[in-house]
Formats: C-alpha cells, sequence, structure tokens
C-alpha cells in the first residue's frame, strides 16, 4: 500500500504533468483550482487522469468542498 | 443526387449547420458535433439533429454505419442547454413552459428514436464530458467507444428532474437494475474503465483515440452482408417505445414543480469551481 505522502507527491508530480505547471510552484495545502488555473470541466479531467493512476473509484460528490491536494491525496489514501 | 422537378437538389451526403456537421466516407457517415462549449443541445442543436433525422433515410442507402462523435476538446456533450431551458421558462407562464418542454421532448425523442432504430450499426465515439443528454445521445447507438478521458453521468436529479431524452429506458436495455440507480440516484460519474466494466463501453482506447477506433470498426463492419447485420440489429436491439412515452410524462410532470425551477435557478447562477458536480 501507498503512504500517504507518496500519495500525494504522485498527484503533485501527475497534476503538474498534465496541466503544464512547474512541479516546484505546487504545494501540498494550495487551493488547486487557483493553482493550476482550472475550470470544472478540466477539474473532471483531473479526476479521471487521478482515477487511472491511482485505480480508484472517486465519487464526484466525496470531493465536494475539496480544494487542496493533501485532502485530495486523504480521500485517494482512504480507497487506496 | 437527388433530381427534382425543379432541377437537382443539393446532396445530402454533407452538411455543415450551426452545431453538427456530416459526411459520408465509403460507406461511412460521420455525425459530428462542434457545439461550445461541450455541445450542449438546446433548440439550434435540435434544429439541426432534424435535418440529419430528415436525410438519414438517403443516407442509408450508400452507407453501412455511422460514427456520432464531438470535434470538441471538452468533451462529447454535456447534455441538455440548461441555460436556455431555465432562460425559456422564465419568460413565459408555467403552464406554457411545461407545454414547451413536451414540444421539446417530442422533437428530440423522435430524433433519437430514428438514430435508434436505423438499420445501420451505429457507433458513438465517445471522450471526455458525456453527460446527461449526452449519454442519452450515446445510448441510442449500438456500441459506444470511449476513450480514457471519457466520463459519464446522469446528474438530473439533483435539479429534480429524470433524464428526458430516453436516458433509463435505453439505459434498462443494456445494463443492470443496480447500474442504473447508481447511476440515477447518486448523480455521480464514472469513468470508461468502470463504463466498460459494467458493459457500456465496449471498447475503451488512448486518449484522442476514440474516433480512429470507432473508423477502424465500421470499416470491419463493412464486411458483413447489410440485410443479415439489420436484421441481427433488430432482434437484439428493440426500441422501447411505450417506456419512452412515459418517460416523457414523467419527466413533464415532474417539471412543473418549483424544485426545478429552483435547481435550475441555482446551476445557472452558480459561480462555484465545480458546478458539474452533485
Amino acid at each position: 500500500m501507498e503512504t500517504a505522502e507518496k500519495t500525494l507527491d504522485e498527484i503533485l508530480t501527475l497534476a503538474a504533468t498534465h496541466f503544464k505547471v512547474p512541479r516546484e510552484k505546487l504545494s501540498p495545502d494550495e487551493d488547486f483550482f487557483k493553482a493550476l488555473g482550472i475550470d470544472s470541466l478540466q477539474t473532471l479531467d483531473l479526476l479521471t487522469k487521478l482515477e487511472n493512476h491511482f485505480h480508484v473509484e472517486l465519487p464526484d460528490y466525496e470531493l465536494q468542498g475539496v480544494t487542496d491536494f493533501r485532502t485530495l491525496a486523504g480521500k485517494i489514501q482512504a480507497r487506496l | 443526387m437527388v433530381v427534382t422537378a425543379k432541377g437537382v437538389a443539393p446532396s445530402v451526403e454533407e452538411f455543415k449547420g450551426q452545431t453538427l456537421s456530416w459526411q459520408v466516407n465509403s460507406g461511412i457517415i460521420e455525425l459530428a458535433l462542434y457545439r461550445t462549449p461541450c455541445n450542449e443541445l438546446g433548440s439550434l442543436s435540435l434544429g439541426d439533429l432534424e435535418q440529419f433525422a430528415l436525410a438519414l433515410g438517403q443516407l442509408e442507402n450508400n452507407a453501412h454505419a455511422l460514427i456520432v462523435h464531438s470535434e470538441l476538446k471538452s468533451g462529447f456533450c454535456a447534455g441538455a442547454d440548461l441555460r436556455e431551458l431555465y432562460q425559456r421558462s422564465q419568460a413565459i407562464a408555467k403552464d406554457d413552459a411545461v407545454r414547451q418542454v413536451r414540444d421539446f421532448l417530442e422533437r428530440i425523442h423522435a430524433v433519437l428514436n430514428r438514430i435508434d432504430a436505423s438499420p445501420l450499426t451505429t457507433i458513438a465515439a465517445v471522450h471526455g464530458v458525456t453527460f446527461g443528454g449526452g449519454l442519452e445521445l450515446a445510448l441510442t447507438c449500438d456500441l459506444i467507444i470511449a476513450d480514457k478521458t471519457a466520463r459519464f453521468a446522469f446528474p438530473e436529479l439533483r435539479l429534480g428532474l429524470i433524464p428526458g431524452f430516453g436516458g433509463i429506458p435505453r439505459l434498462k436495455r443494456d445494463v443492470g437494475n443496480a447500474v442504473i440507480r447508481d447511476l440515477l440516484l447518486t448523480g455521480r460519474s464514472f469513468n470508461s474503465t468502470k463504463a466498460q466494466h459494467i458493459g457500456l463501453v465496449s471498447q475503451v482506447v488512448s486518449e484522442g483515440e476514440a474516433l480512429r477506433a470507432a473508423r477502424a470498426t465500421a470499416t470491419q463492419i463493412g464486411k458483413f452482408d447489410r440485410h443479415t447485420a439489420a436484421t441481427a440489429k433488430q432482434f437484439i436491439k428493440p426500441v422501447p417505445y411505450e417506456e419512452l412515452r412515459r418517460e416523457i410524462d414523467i419527466f413533464c410532470d415532474l417539471f412543473s414543480r418549483p424544485t426545478v425551477q429552483a435547481g435550475l435557478k441555482k446551476f445557472v447562477e452558480s459561480t462555484a469551481t465545480q458546478p458539474y458536480l452533485p
């Protein structure tokens, strides 16, 4: 099983790569909507990327109100 | 080419409208959607789709397959144009709004039923957002080929509605009741891997490859006897007309409730970063 820190690191790397943002500019507690400059459709795209990467299912409603990478990592970690 | 009393009529083999286009190559009709932001189905799209349904009878004479796809990066189709629906319903009395909605549903059902019942083998090549009416359009097709970015959902319940473009009867035809309850009652979306696992999607391909895979599939289908393929389709994919009629009635009953107007208002006026999430 992956550790929470490893999960968080993989999310940050994946988001940086996919949305072409320098990895070092992303921090765990940052608002990812602002950091990545993404809208609702791109958020769904990110959700799909994360599900495919971690091989998990993330129901949309579990992510309602989640805006930072660390909380997002916790939600994924709970399904690994 | 069609020759009329007035001369040569324009070919139906090609069309370019405001929201979609179609063309025929090697017996494959390609219907491409391109209304920004994500092919929302409103009166403009319906008008173009009606043109397509009208032309389909002639197109079927020289084709064996139909591929429906989107040219937009955002996705296949985000469903009904809720902004138009809300704005139109605000401008008129409630009874008139319900009548207008029923008229729209009758028209779009006629188009989707026509595609569903076509003797051609039909393929939806989808990517990205395939929600609500977009999923309902895909469900009229015999096969759904999805790339890895595709997400499927029926988010209508959060507006106090049920899917209105034939979604439930067609989903019932294809997948188990537990899946339908999950999709409908939670409003959650799921990805193409899950969609293939439950039997909704027949092939999952890499990002950007759905149309190519659909063309390859359509070319293979072209090797079979057309009459046999059409007969097999008629036998294994009946159109659930009675349930589709019932769906329109239920939708219109629900649409007259204040909950729906409140839900639409909330959606249209929302500035939230996650408006597509229930």
